[in-house]
């Protein structure tokens, strides 16, 4: 092992180490155990920007720390690909989890699960570290199914709360139906090339049937579709904001449910070589972009709100994966998890001002009272509304213009409809929030959050500024750009440019819709120039549609909940207890019956004994004669 | 030294039973002495048998350990010992396991607490015995003979209807294992029409030929007497019911050892000893296999007690082991085995946890408890990471051993390994609603309110398993590297699974016949 070897293993090596430290003895810790925590985070982002400036001036290499599982032909190793895809998901990665880990400091401040808390948040970020650097699918699943497992356990962070792990339990097992996907697709890509290592793997797939590439991606995408929320796995989110708001920020927005996409990215090179798979990985992210955004629309928990804004954001990543843009997929990747990090770690800043409420009816006038959250906030929002020069603007744009360029009008045109909505819903958000009349309880005292809360929201708010700038338009000649896109070299062009229209004219035309957007949510609760409440009336089933989350969960509960659970019952109790058990047990009560009735010839009289036995001899010997 | 090493079969199966002896001489009133002292023994006997993973040479297929001497030469009986990596890591297993529950019954056991730990070493000199045969007479002796000291275990400790539960638990075995012991015996006979010898010696039994359609006779057979004793659908109704009304340390044995034996059976001698039937009839068994994965974790899904619960997630856990099993893939095999061990290392601390539940709040009702999170945090978090464990979550053993089963098994039976790869979805549904009604939410029960957390006892009882959930999770290779070449030779042994492909013959052999 080398030097660069070392360094990359060292990465994962501190949060893991604070999760056995803190897990084993966190309670002997105190106080100190958030810093501990955030210690080894911002050392593990010192050692991955130390490895991003060795990849960027040298080259990719992979490194094996141990031979994992060996049986028969199946050979597969605990080994990392560090790569340019990998070095900048894993500064984000540790970038963001050191922010949200030193805002957690102050955030969680108190609660009687303070170690435990942090424990499970190095154990996230260790698994977080490794999804990205996995070199084989066995690794990358294991990782994969941990991200999981982390959220599962810190959604449910507060298990007294029914709600909490109701919520906990729903994200576990809408992720294991992904994952059911996912985990055949691995096994159909071993037994197509019999091996689960990307390098072997990829330089095979130009020959494999592109039939079994369009199932393989397909399945994979299955697990995508779980991880990363998208229609019609996208029902975990949203209950997911039950856990402790900076695991929304880090967890929920910022990082593993972009796994997904950067699985994609990843695996460029089998989407890229099936069109059909591609497109429907287009079709989801637009559609899904589409749903969340409408859902947000009329949605009054704040959390809820950025929730359904971080699934339609998503949908416009796999949208950019959809069409091969892989390098506009990650730039979107990354900028989301700044602003949407900071969208809530500010919604958490409110909450705390407001002992915990979340309910956009019981806000407004905020600003007033808390300003640095307001400002943060509306950067974030304006990140979000792609008002340039936030960084939203520069990543959504280097997205729209490819999908426009690449031909698919459609597509193009949902996203700027969700443009709009999106501007919209934030806007209101903050409108309400912020500015007006206040409807906060009179009894509750509301204040600005601690400075350790604060300076991790002024820090992403000032990346959310200039994080942008690394893909000034047009895309294809940014710094980002050409910084990453040779990871992706590769992959097959199945969609080309077919167009060349000017990246000034699209982008103006997404900033009118992000500012009309605002404009409407402006005109709708600033200067009340129309009630709501008679747009409402007016789109009544619409409104129902939206405010009731187009009665997705009511339609899985009718169609899978109830009838498994009904059809457990009955294998419980007609299958096993009355059929199979009563089968045996009727062979049992039969032998019962038959030995009570001939008991009666064991009746202790002799005279019956020997005439018994002489009709046996006699029936004996009557047998060997006719023989 | 050397005397140890060569005949460490024979101490490892007799040492528990001459601990009985020791232990009879001592008064019955004095409990803790008994109590510690058959622990003690059971301790060194583990400590014993780890010398077998130490001088067992990896990489080698042959059997290692082997003693031989001549039994009943007028039938060819012999007493005959030796182990592969398959018996190996089993009897590590029992021996483990055995010092686990006798640990774990300290608080558990208050009534004829010298019986109980006798019995429990009688218990063990059979397990290992078994595990240790190579000779199909000794080794039949063995196996019916652990169903005595399993009866009484929970005839007498057990709880509830517990001698229905006894009595029915030792007829279903006692049923199937009179038709395997005919089956077996019917090819001891053919062997001796073919060859002119008598003998026990299944190394030698291997050879016999037998027509196909003897083959299937045969193999429906053994099939009987091992697939009850797994168990496999529709074969299982005595197992919830055992489960429920033994004590723990019963369970744990019960699920952790004696389910294995039926697998072992399979694997030992229904397999080798009847190839073609093997491969023509392994569809079936997949089949029935896969049932129990769904079935098991369905009816877990509905299940109100505790216990009822774990016993039905075994049913579906044994169905993916029978799935790799017979899928005759070295991957899927080298999973089976290893998904062996995960079992009952799994399965069995979830035992012992129910029994901790149980002897703190005397129900095992799921909806009589409730927010023991917040009274007993160790509790709560090795708890769970034995549910993690049963899961499959990644990093943890269940899931090297499930991964492989399924991957191995992917390639000849796509539709039935999809169809088993659900059942992922189905374990996490039944065993964290479990959880979380447990050990989550609110406290409902003033029970709860005086809940405490492990003893120093109760945490080193469960220490070992979970430390190896870990190690396998983290690192399986000193299991596989043990497994894979025993599995290898099985393949060789058995007939590479291609040959399916070729049957042809196989079944115009089968119409002729």
């Amino acid at each position: 092992m080398g030097a660069k070897d070392i360094i990359a293993w060292l990465i994962p090596l501190f949060p893991f180490a604070g999760w056995l430290l803190l897990g084993l003895l966190g309670k002997y810790f105190k106080g100190y155990a958030g810093i501990l925590a955030s210690v080894f985070i911002v050392i593990s982002f010192i050692f991955s920007s130390i490895l991003f400036f060795i990849v960027s001036y040298t080259h990719g290499f992979t490194t094996t720390l141990y031979p994992w599982v060996y049986a028969a032909s199946f050979r597969t190793g605990v080994s990392a690909v560090i790569d340019r895809l990998s070095v900048v998901m894993l500064v984000m990665v540790t970038g963001v989890s050191a922010i949200v880990h030193i805002y957690s400091i102050g955030y969680m401040q108190g609660d009687k699960g303070f170690a435990r808390y942090f424990s499970f948040l190095n154990l996230f970020v260790f698994s977080m570290i490794m999804l990205v650097i996995s070199n084989n699918l066995l690794l990358l699943y294991v990782f994969w199914e941990a991200v999981g497992f982390c959220s599962y356990i810190l959604i449910g962070f507060w298990y007294e709360k029914k709600s909490a792990v109701d919520a906990g339990k729903k994200a576990f097992i809408v992720n294991r139906v992904g994952d059911f996907g996912f985990a055949i697709g691995i096994f159909l890509l071993f037994i197509t090339t019999g091996t689960l290592n990307y390098e072997t793997i990829f330089t095979m797939i130009p020959s494999i049937p592109s039939i079994t590439v369009t199932a393989i991606a397909l399945l994979l995408f299955a697990g995508a579709v779980g991880k990363s929320a998208q229609f019609p796995l996208h029902v975990w989110l949203p209950d997911a904001m039950e856990g402790p708001t900076p695991v929304s920020a880090l967890i929920h927005a910022a990082t593993m449910v972009t796994a997904g996409v950067y699985m994609i990215a990843r695996f460029h090179v089998i989407f890229s070589y099936s069109q059909f798979a591609s497109e429907v990985v287009l079709t989801i992210g637009t559609f899904t972009a589409f749903l969340a955004a409408f859902i947000a629309l009329t949605q009054f928990d704040i959390k809820r709100i950025i929730a359904y804004s971080t699934i339609s954001q998503l949908g416009y990543m796999f949208m950019a994966v959809g069409i091969g843009s892989y390098t506009a997929g990650i730039f979107h990747l990354i900028s989301h998890a700044v602003f949407k990090g900071l969208l809530f770690l500010t919604a958490g800043s409110v909450m705390h001002g407001l002992s915990g409420e979340l309910d956009l009816r019981k806000m407004g006038g905020l600003y007033s009272k808390m300003k640095i959250t307001a400002v943060t906030f509306i950067v974030g929002g304006l990140a979000l509304s792609g008002i340039p020069p936030f960084s939203g603007f520069f990543s959504k744009d280097a997205i729209l213009a490819d999908v426009y360029n690449k031909g698919f009008y459609f597509a193009w045109i949902i996203g700027e409809i969700t443009a709009l909505m999106t501007a919209f819903y934030i806007f209101r958000l903050i409108f309400v929030a912020f500015f007006g009349e206040s409807n906060v309880d009179p009894k509750v005292h509301v204040h600005e959050s601690p400075k350790i809360m604060t300076i991790p929201m002024v820090i992403l708010a000032l990346f959310a500024l200039i994080i942008g700038f690394l893909g000034i338009p047009p895309f294809n000649k940014s710094v980002f750009y050409s910084f990453l896109h040779v990871a992706f070299k590769n992959a097959y062009n199945f969609a080309p440019f077919t167009n060349n229209a000017p990246w000034y004219i699209l982008s103006l035309i997404s900033v009118l819709a992000g500012l009309l957007g605002i404009f409407i949510a402006y005109l709708l609760y600033i200067k009340k120039a129309v009630n709501p409440e008679k747009i409402k009336n007016i789109f009544k089933p619409v409104y129902a549609l939206s405010y009731n989350k187009v009665y997705i969960d009511e339609i899985y509960n009718f169609i899978i909940v109830r009838p498994v659970l009904g059809f457990s019952n009955f294998l419980w109790k007609v299958i096993d207890a009355l059929i199979i058990d009563g089968a045996v047990n009727g062979v049992a009560s039969s032998f019962a019956f038959f030995s009570t009735k001939t008991r009666k010839i064991q009746n202790g009289m002799l005279m019956s004994y020997v005439l018994t036995l002489t009709i046996g001899v006699a029936a004996l010997l009557f047998y060997f004669f006719i023989r | 030294m050397g005397f140890f090493i060569k005949y460490l079969l024979s101490i490892l199966i007799f040492f528990p039973l001459a601990s009985v002896i020791l232990l009879l001489f001592i008064n019955k009133r004095k409990e803790g002495l008994l109590r510690n002292l058959a622990t003690a023994l059971s301790l060194i006997e583990f400590i014993f048998s780890l010398y077998l993973f130490i001088y067992f040479k990896p990489n080698m297929y042959k059997f290692q350990f082997v003693e031989k001497f001549n039994w009943i030469g007028a039938f060819g009986a012999s007493y005959f010992l030796g182990i592969d990596g398959v018996s190996l890591f089993l009897i590590l297993l029992t021996t483990l396991l055995t010092f686990v529950s006798l640990i774990s019954s300290f608080r558990y056991i208050k009534d004829h607490v010298k019986e109980f730990f006798i019995l429990m070493l009688i218990l063990e000199t059979f397990m290992v015995g078994t595990f240790a045969s190579l000779d199909v007479l000794l080794f039949y002796l063995f196996w019916e003979f652990m169903l005595i000291p399993m009866y009484f275990i929970i005839g007498m400790w057990g709880t509830g209807r517990r001698v229905y539960s006894a009595v029915k638990f030792i007829l279903y075995t006692m049923a199937g294992s009179l038709i395997m012991l005919f089956g077996l015996i019917y090819i001891f006979m053919l062997h001796y029409d073919q060859t002119g010898n008598f003998t026990f010696n299944i190394l030698r039994l291997y050879n016999t030929h037998i027509p196909l359609d003897l083959q299937i006779l045969l193999f429906i057979a053994l099939f009987l007497g091992f697939a009850i004793k797994i168990p496999l659908f529709p074969f299982h109704t005595w197992l919830p019911d055992a489960h429920t009304e033994a004590p723990t340390a019963g369970s744990v044995i019960l699920a952790g050892v004696l389910l294995k034996f039926g697998v072992y059976g399979f694997f030992r001698f229904a397999m080798p000893l009847l190839p073609r039937a093997t491969l023509i009839l392994a569809p079936i068994v997949i089949v029935i296999g896969v049932i129990g994965v769904l079935y098991g974790a369905l009816v877990s899904m509905v299940q109100k007690d505790l216990k009822r619960l774990v016993a039905f997630s075994s049913v579906s856990h044994m169905g993916f082991i029978m799935l790799g099993l017979f899928a005759m893939s070295a991957i899927s095999i080298d999973g089976s085995i290893l998904q062996l061990l995960n079992h009952g290392i799994a399965t069995g601390a979830l035992f012992l946890f129910v029994g901790m539940l149980y002897e703190r709040a005397h129900t095992r009702q799921i909806g009589d408890f409730g927010g023991i999170a917040k009274k007993a945090p160790v509790l709560t978090t090795l708890f769970m990471i034995s549910v993690l464990a049963s899961i499959g979550l990644p990093g943890l053993n269940g899931f090297v051993g499930e991964f492989l089963i399924l991957i191995g098994s992917f390639k000849h039976y796509m539709v039935l390994t999809i169809i088993a790869t659900s059942g992922i979805i189905f374990a996490a549904v039944y065993l964290l609603w479990m959880f979380q009604r447990v050990m989550f939410q609110g406290i409902t029960s003033s029970k709860i309110e005086s809940f405490e957390d492990m003893n120093l006892r109760e945490i080193i009882t469960v220490l070992p398993l979970i430390l190896l959930m870990f190690f396998i999770g983290f690192y399986p290779m000193p299991f596989l590297e043990r497994i894979d070449p025993t599995v290898l030779h099985f393949i060789a042994m058995v007939g590479h699974r291609g040959y399916i492909h070729n049957l042809t013959k196989l079944k115009t052999g089968l119409s002729n016949a």
